[in-house]
């Protein structure tokens, strides 16, 4: 496929836009932003590539908000729709003109090497996604919070590649969960950096190693002492683990449960190991070991809420759900072509109903995984409860996502076992969509 | 802008329709489902105050047993051009209705599917002498289901009328209908273009009843076979136009399918609805608790089976809703009310049997309607088109193939 040349402008364009929607808010100039965050997008336009190395950076916060800002939600309408909005349709199609014309061609490079091309994960932060979850007033790009504008964009960029949607998508996380929970010191301290130029690498470290994991009782222990917290514990399948320089981790608090802490990288006690994985190997996956992390009392995000926690962790289904979405698209649609291509017995193999009903079922479950998901997602928006349309959409992306991957090998007979075709890489990434829990969130 | 909830406005539709269905369809499901062939006289009395209501404009512009005429008439218009109109609110009607009962909501007087037909190509005159009449609809015969081209059925013009010979078959209330609307074929050497609908009074001499059947499911709504023997009509009651045209006459036809695909659908995602809230019902007085949380695989099969069910419930309902919300919009549908048929169809069977599984000899017995609602589902993933037809329309368009190319 032959990358647009309009791509790179338009997604300049959206990037544009949200700089400028930034730089003309009212909000910077009261709150006294406005240097600060000139001479940061200054420093940031000047550097080529990052110079802050893994633990370099340092977060120190700008100026703090007497009261922590939040993004309201989305005027809700009381009408059945299925349009999104023009704003949605313009970051969308940004997003999956990137994808295909960017990401697709790099992806199968980038899931030997186990890593995303680091000019990719930079052009990625023009598409302004670690920005659309943070408050206007803290430099966020949209004005309104919208679980449905992230779950387009993901679908969006998933369907270039969910390894490296999630390399992409892993900072927002981060930068999206201290938008919503975080203090006002922690969102003073955190957040200018998310919506610089030179988005920090960061990961939300839920998920732990072995079977039946349950996000609820973590084995990540938290427990206090000397007036701030200690970790200890491992965390897996964490996105990006390597290169990050801010964490979310979930751990074991007694007495309020699982709950949230920032962790910076350079803090004592962590080591980090490499942990491929069968797919989204671009998303260069890691493990975690904490041992006697110290923490101070300010690492603990959203105050050790049970409802914050259970919110991440669904929210976090959603992100997954999103990206499968996105990749199951990606599978119909080669695998739409590839069977009115393939010829066997003197014509194509999509003239056999045990091949055409197969694509057709492919579609049907692809459009009903979508539609709730996008339910799911509008009644996060709508502030309304969304545990049990989270609970569906995950339940569908565990079983009919992952079977929309292995009739997508299947269809391709032995030519989709070999990796001249990307559909293997697709079998292995949907395995993931349907079992990671964190790493991100919409 | 995205939004995937029910509108406020068809509240009242929804509302009225599950009180019809809870205190006139549920306490006489078993009764008709075991009186089979016995008129449901306690229908009559519904169906006049739903006529009331439809002339009213009580149910949104829409009976709730109407089958959507693809927006006849101006749907209410919404926020940005954005319609939630009559075909969301037949659909959201017919949901609840066949919560309470499928069979009976078959049984409906004049709320059958010719009468969709009827709406869809009749002309003025016939509108006036038709509408508002029972209205049941002859395709199938015993040589042609699926391939509705392939009917034997021939109508032959004899002065100012049409004369009518073959055999149909699983004509819905057509005993108790007033207007049989027949499909036959002028000129059977000219394929699809030759098929017409005539409409037939049912007290016409040529119309005989052969028999009533008996079946798996929907017992409430009798299933007559015809002979049509030299059975003569007015010329005038040829529905649409009278001329063979090579294209588009036949498809004409075909698109009142368009319309009540995601109907048919929607039947099936309320008495799956049924099942499941029955079964949740049942699991829970068991002690099974569900947690949508909790990943499934930390709960217990039971629990984790039924949220599998729900999931693929929601899926159908939402590509249900998404068919009928195309339709008005005007947004070409055809592809999206297979799925949605294709889908709904099959989860509707495959949950109300797995309902029937976990429930034991509770859902196997008939103390409970749990096994009638399985028997009944599996009539919704066959007529108005098979699975099989369904996934045919949708790999078809999809894959850009002809019915010659994909057979």
């Amino acid at each position: 496929m032959a990358p647009d040349p309009n791509i790179a402008g338009r997604s300049m364009a959206v990037g544009l836009r949200a700089l400028n929607r930034f730089a003309s808010s009212g909000a910077i100039d009261r709150l006294g932003l406005r240097d600060p965050v000139v001479s940061l997008l200054h420093q940031a336009s000047k550097t080529t590539g990052r110079t802050a190395a893994r633990a370099g950076r340092t977060f120190a916060a700008a100026q703090r908000l007497s009261r922590p800002a939040r993004q309201p939600s989305a005027r809700s309408s009381d009408l059945f729709d299925l349009t999104p909005s023009d704003e949605q349709l313009m970051l969308r199609d940004s997003t999956r003109d990137f994808a295909l014309a960017r990401v697709r061609p790099v992806a199968e490079s980038a899931d030997a090497d186990c890593a995303a091309p680091p000019n990719l994960l930079a052009q990625a932060n023009e598409l302004g996604l670690s920005m659309v979850g943070v408050p206007e007033e803290l430099g966020g790009a949209v004005q309104e919070r919208s679980a449905t504008t992230t779950v387009l964009m993901s679908e969006a960029l998933a369907q270039g590649d969910m390894g490296i949607a999630v390399a992409c998508l892993a900072p927002a996380a981060v930068s999206t969960a201290i938008s919503l929970w975080g203090d006002e010191q922690q969102q003073a301290t955190y957040l200018p950096e998310f919506v610089g130029e030179s988005v920090p690498a960061a990961a939300l470290a839920v998920m732990e190693p072995g079977p039946l994991f349950n996000p609820f009782a973590l084995s990540t222990t938290a427990r206090q002492a000397g007036g701030g917290y200690v970790l200890d514990g491992v965390k897996a399948l964490v996105p990006r683990a390597a290169d990050s320089e801010l964490f979310v981790i979930a751990a074991d608090l007694p007495g309020d449960g699982p709950s949230l802490f920032i962790v910076e990288p350079g803090t004592a006690g962590i080591s980090i190991e490499a942990e491929p994985a069968m797919g989204i190997r671009a998303a260069a996956t890691g493990r975690l070991i904490l041992e006697e992390v110290q923490l101070p009392a300010t690492a603990l995000l959203g105050g050790g809420e049970r409802s914050v926690f259970t919110e991440c962790i669904q929210l976090g289904r959603l992100a997954w759900s999103a990206l499968a979405v996105g990749t199951g698209q990606a599978t119909l649609a080669y695998v739409s072509d590839y069977v009115k291509e393939r010829k066997a017995f003197g014509e194509p193999i999509a003239n056999r109903q045990a091949v055409a009903f197969t694509v057709a079922n492919m579609a049907i479950e692809l459009d009903g995984l979508r539609l709730t998901t996008y339910r799911a997602a509008g009644l996060v928006d709508q502030g309304k409860p969304f545990s049990r349309e989270v609970a569906l959409a995950r339940r569908l992306c565990t079983d009919r996502a992952m079977t929309i991957g292995s009739d997508g090998v299947q269809m391709l007979g032995g030519h989709g076992f070999v990796k001249e075709h990307p559909v293997e890489r697709w079998y292995r990434d949907l395995r993931a969509a349907g079992l990671m829990e964190g790493a991100l969130l919409v | 802008m995205i939004n995937l909830e029910l509108p406020r406005k068809l509240g009242g539709l929804v509302a009225q329709s599950h009180q019809v269905a809870t205190e006139i369809f549920r306490p006489n499901s078993r009764k008709y489902d075991t009186a089979e062939h016995e008129y449901p006289k306690e229908l009559d009395m519904l169906a006049a105050v739903i006529d009331g209501m439809n002339e009213s404009g009580a149910l949104g512009g829409a009976g709730a047993g109407t089958v959507g005429s693809g927006g006849n008439g101006a749907p209410p218009k919404g926020e940005g051009g954005n319609r939630n109109g009559s075909n969301m609110a037949s659909l959201l009607g017919l949901i609840e209705l066949c919560w309470g009962d499928v069979g009976l909501l078959l049984a409906m007087p004049r709320q059958g599917l010719g009468q969709a037909a009827i709406a869809a190509v009749a002309n003025p005159e016939q509108l006036a002498r038709f509408g508002g009449k029972w209205a049941a609809m002859a395709i199938t015969e015993p040589e042609a289901g699926s391939d509705s081209a392939a009917i034997r059925t021939t109508a032959k013009l004899d002065g100012d009328e049409y004369v009518l010979n073959g055999e149909k078959i699983y004509v819905t209330s057509g005993d108790r209908a007033e207007l049989v609307v027949v499909w036959a074929s002028l000129d059977r050497s000219q394929g699809r273009a030759a098929i017409k609908s005539f409409v037939v009074e049912r007290d016409n001499p040529g119309l005989k009843l052969d028999r009533l059947e008996h079946k798996l499911g929907i017992r409430a709504s009798d299933t007559a076979n015809f002979f049509l023997q030299d059975c003569r009509v007015p010329k005038e009651n040829l529905l649409g136009d009278p001329e063979i045209a090579p294209k588009g006459g036949f498809s004409g036809v075909m698109q009142t399918f368009d319309n009540t695909r995601p109907l048919v659908a929607g039947m099936a995602v309320g008495v799956a609805r049924a099942c499941l809230e029955a079964t949740r019902e049942q699991l829970e007085s068991a002690g099974i608790e569900i947690d949508y949380d909790l990943p499934p695989a930390l709960q217990s099969a039971a629990a984790a089976e039924f949220i599998a069910m729900e999931a693929d419930w929601e899926a159908a309902r939402l590509l249900t809703l998404q068919a009928a919300w195309m339709a008005d919009n005007k947004k070409p549908n055809s592809l999206q009310a297979s799925m949605a048929k294709a889908k709904a169809g099959r989860v509707g069977t495959d949950l109300a049997l797995r309902c029937v599984a976990l429930c034991g000899a509770t859902g196997y017995a008939e103390g409970e309607l749990l096994e009638k609602w399985a028997r009944d589902a599996k009539i919704l993933d066959l007529f108005e088109g098979t699975q099989q037809i369904q996934l045919l329309i949708v790999a078809r368009q999809l894959l850009g193939k002809t019915s010659a190319e994909l057979k």
